[in-house]
């Protein structure tokens, strides 16, 4: 465990982060964007993790957990949004809902 | 002390009055109960103000202004004002008199009204009249008394306006009420000036520390002609003087017991009570006191040569309460403030029971007003005919009727304090006076029935009316004999002086009124004036029931004098032309189409629509696309993130 060295895991977690983004900048589905939130969501807890172990300090651990409640809510919630549009809209391309002007 | 110490009931009784019927009058529909509740209250106040005032009567003179203190009203900073009355000799003698002609004019109303859809406001209003004419009679101190003074202003425009649904002359009694208040409204703009000028100038509003202020404080006399001239006008608005005079013909459109009790016994005398109550202030303003004499004895004069010619019986009354109301104003003029307080009295009591008889007229003529439909009503209704002629004589100057006293009194003062012209035109005035009265006299109740007499059965009223006018005429004929001149009198004085006397110490100590010059010169006035006034009563008995073809004749030969006094100096029509036009007009072009539209819209207008320009610029930024607004917030936070990057 310990010859691998925690920069390794925070660019893993840093590249995971990066995906995400670009993922939810430039894709169309709101599906796919919402995986890119998730991978966003996970690239954080792996930073929290390699910390908390590195330190040797377990609050990192704890709150992951608590990262990942608030992710399945939110995935919850997130999905019932994105089939409430697609019953209204018949789509789920982003580009295509854009009601949110003036 | 005891009775005294209750002379705020004086004002809450008819407070209770107008609230128990204003309240509960449209439930009971009773009009006796309303009736005789509204006549109470003012009755009961009568009696307690004769029972203070008889107490006060038997205090020695030095203790017999008390003041009643009842609570503290305002209290802000060094404004501190008590709400409470100053009894003494000349607000005991105003609300004896405005209770008391008060009393019988609601008795009568009994009457007058029967039959009306809106008995209960009628006395509703009436009893709030009388509640707010007692504030402004006992206030001791100018709050109060502007209390009254306005409240007594709403009842004139309440009760002018009673009628509210029905014609009066070219308009409604609405207009007719609204021009009264809007008149009266100008005055009470001059009123209200100078009771700022008076706090400016004595810091108080206290009757007592203002007019021992006025007397002891070195202040100029410009500061006091301000004053002076202010108060002045709010007294000339409140009691029909040129130039604000044109509201009270108009007030005829009110129910005849209106007329009788606001605009002839009391409301119209607010005015003249007013000015005897600060006359320390007047007196010390020689040119206003001045400008008083002239103006009340203008007002006396025109009013009276308006008289002539009115074919309407309350008009005529109205322009001859003008008219007296002038010669109060010159009386109190010259300085002599009692005989203007004493003529007020004399012409409460007959000018009421002229109007009372005119109603008494009026209702048994179905609601006929034009005097050259009357005639021969003599035989009809006796009681009427009898009071309304003592009313007539003692308005006229008849010796031993009460306005020969008062009158009289008047007459000499002007004579001995201003000069033999004013004198001169007070008597013309009076023998107009007798002229218009008789006239008025004769062609009511002698001569032929020029009435329709299958539609009218002219009748006499019933007691309830004609009782008060019974009272008033004793009244009338008495009331004179409590202010005998000194030679009648002999060493003991005019009473009537000598009760008010106290009052008007301070301000007689300013100027020195002239008593007398002479008896025998006294006597001969009085003998010229008295033999004028008795020819012009012969003049015109003898041209109104002899020979009605000479007034004619006169009339068509000074045609323009005749249409002049006929359309009133033609001063409506000057004020409408001069004041209420270019008020309108300027109201309407300058104020609301140019100065509200163009300017005050456009600026309001113009700022939403710049607004609205540079939103609809910078809405385009809004596209719409979650996706562009989270590349902004992600490019954001890295420029965040490289700036504090760098910072370190």
């Amino acid at each position: 465990m310990a010859s691998i060295p925690m920069e390794y895991y925070l660019i893993l977690s840093a590249f995971m982060f990066c995906v995400g983004v670009t993922g939810v900048l430039i894709r169309r589905n709101a599906i796919v964007v919402f995986m890119c939130i998730e991978l966003m969501l996970n690239s954080a807890n792996l930073s929290l993790v390699t910390f908390s172990s590195y330190l040797g300090n377990p609050i990192g651990q704890v709150f992951v957990f608590f990262v990942m409640t608030v992710a399945a809510a939110e995935a919850a919630v997130g999905l019932a949004i994105i089939i409430a549009i697609f019953r209204n809209k018949k789509t789920v391309k982003i580009d295509e809902i854009n009601i949110f002007k003036w | 002390m005891v009775i005294i110490n209750l002379i705020y009931l004086t004002v809450l009784l008819p407070l209770l009055g107008f609230l128990f019927n204003g309240i509960f009058g449209r439930k009971i529909k009773n009009e006796k109960i309303i009736g005789i509740a509204g006549s109470a209250a003012v009755g009961l106040a009568f009696i307690v103000a004769l029972g203070a005032f008889i107490q006060t009567i038997n205090l020695p003179i030095e203790n017999r202004s008390n003041t009643v203190s009842l609570f503290s009203w305002l209290n802000v900073g060094g404004l501190n004002i008590k709400f409470s009355y100053l009894v003494d000799q000349l607000s005991l003698t105003m609300a004896l008199i405005v209770t008391g002609v008060g009393f019988l004019i609601h008795v009568y109303s009994i009457g007058y009204m029967h039959g009306d859809k809106s008995f209960w406001r009628f006395f509703a209003y009436m009893n709030l009249f009388i509640f707010s004419m007692m504030n402004l009679i006992l206030g001791d101190n100018f709050l109060v008394l502007f209390l009254g003074w306005e409240g007594v202003g709403l009842c004139s425009y309440l009760l002018i306006g009673f009628w509210y649904d029905r014609n009066f002359e070219k308009g409604t009694t609405s207009q007719a009420a609204k021009k009264a208040f809007v008149v009266n409204r100008i005055g009470d703009f001059g009123f209200l000036l100078g009771m700022f000028l008076i706090y400016m100038t004595f810091d108080s509003l206290n009757f007592k520390e203002v007019f021992t202020r006025a007397a002891a404080y070195p202040i100029s006399e410009s500061t006091f002609t301000f004053i002076a001239l202010f108060l002045f006008i709010g007294a000339a608005g409140k009691s029909a003087q040129i130039p604000l005079y044109v509201w009270l013909p108009d007030a005829m459109a009110g129910p005849t017991p209106v007329s009788a009790l606001i605009h002839a016994a009391t409301m119209v005398t607010a005015g003249v009570y007013m000015m005897s109550r600060a006359s320390i202030i007047f007196v010390s303003a020689p040119a206003i006191m001045m400008l008083i004499t002239i103006i009340g004895l203008a007002t006396a004069f025109l009013a009276a040569t308006i008289g002539l010619v009115q074919t309407d019986i309350k008009k005529v009354l109205a322009y001859s309460t003008v008219s007296q109301l002038g010669y109060m104003f010159a009386a109190a003029g010259v300085g002599a403030f009692s005989s203007s307080i004493f003529h007020l009295m004399t012409h409460a009591f007959f000018k009421a029971l002229l109007f009372l008889g005119a109603g008494s007229v009026i209702h048994s003529m179905h609601d006929e007003q034009n005097i050259l439909k009357y005639g021969g009503l003599k035989k009809y209704m006796p009681k009427t005919y009898v009071t309304f002629l003592i009313a007539a004589l003692a308005i006229s100057g008849i010796p031993g009727f009460s306005g020969f006293f008062s009158k009289d009194e008047i007459l000499w003062n002007t004579y001995a304090n201003a000069g033999f012209a004013f004198w001169l035109v007070g008597v013309l005035t009076a023998m107009l006076t007798a002229f218009y009265m008789f006239r008025l006299v004769t062609l009511t109740f002698y001569g032929t029935e020029k009435f329709d007499k299958r539609n009218i059965h002219p009748h006499e009223s019933p007691l309830v009316m004609t009782i008060p006018l019974m009272i008033l005429a004793f009244l009338s004929i008495v009331g004179g004999y409590i202010g005998l001149p000194k030679i009648f009198s002999g060493e003991n004085g005019n009473l009537f002086e000598n009760w008010l006397e106290p009052i008007y110490k301070p301000a007689m100590s300013k100027i020195s009124l002239i008593g007398s010059h002479s008896h025998i010169e006294e006597f001969l006035l009085m003998t010229i004036s008295t033999i004028l006034v008795l020819g012009s009563v012969y003049i015109a008995l003898r041209i109104y029931l002899k020979k009605p073809q000479i007034a004619e004749k006169t009339s068509n030969k000074f045609k323009l004098l005749y249409n002049l006094l006929l359309n009133k100096y033609f001063i409506d029509e000057i004020y409408e032309a001069t004041v209420v036009q270019p008020i309108q007009k300027g109201s309407e072009k300058l104020l609301w189409k140019f100065f509200d539209i163009s300017i005050i819209d456009n600026i309001v207008n113009g700022l939403a629509n710049i607004v609205g320009k540079l939103s609809g610029i910078v809405k385009k930024i809004q596209t719409g696309f979650v996706q562009s607004y989270a590349l902004i917030m992600i490019a954001g936070i890295a420029l965040l993130l490289l700036w504090l990057v760098l910072t370190i």
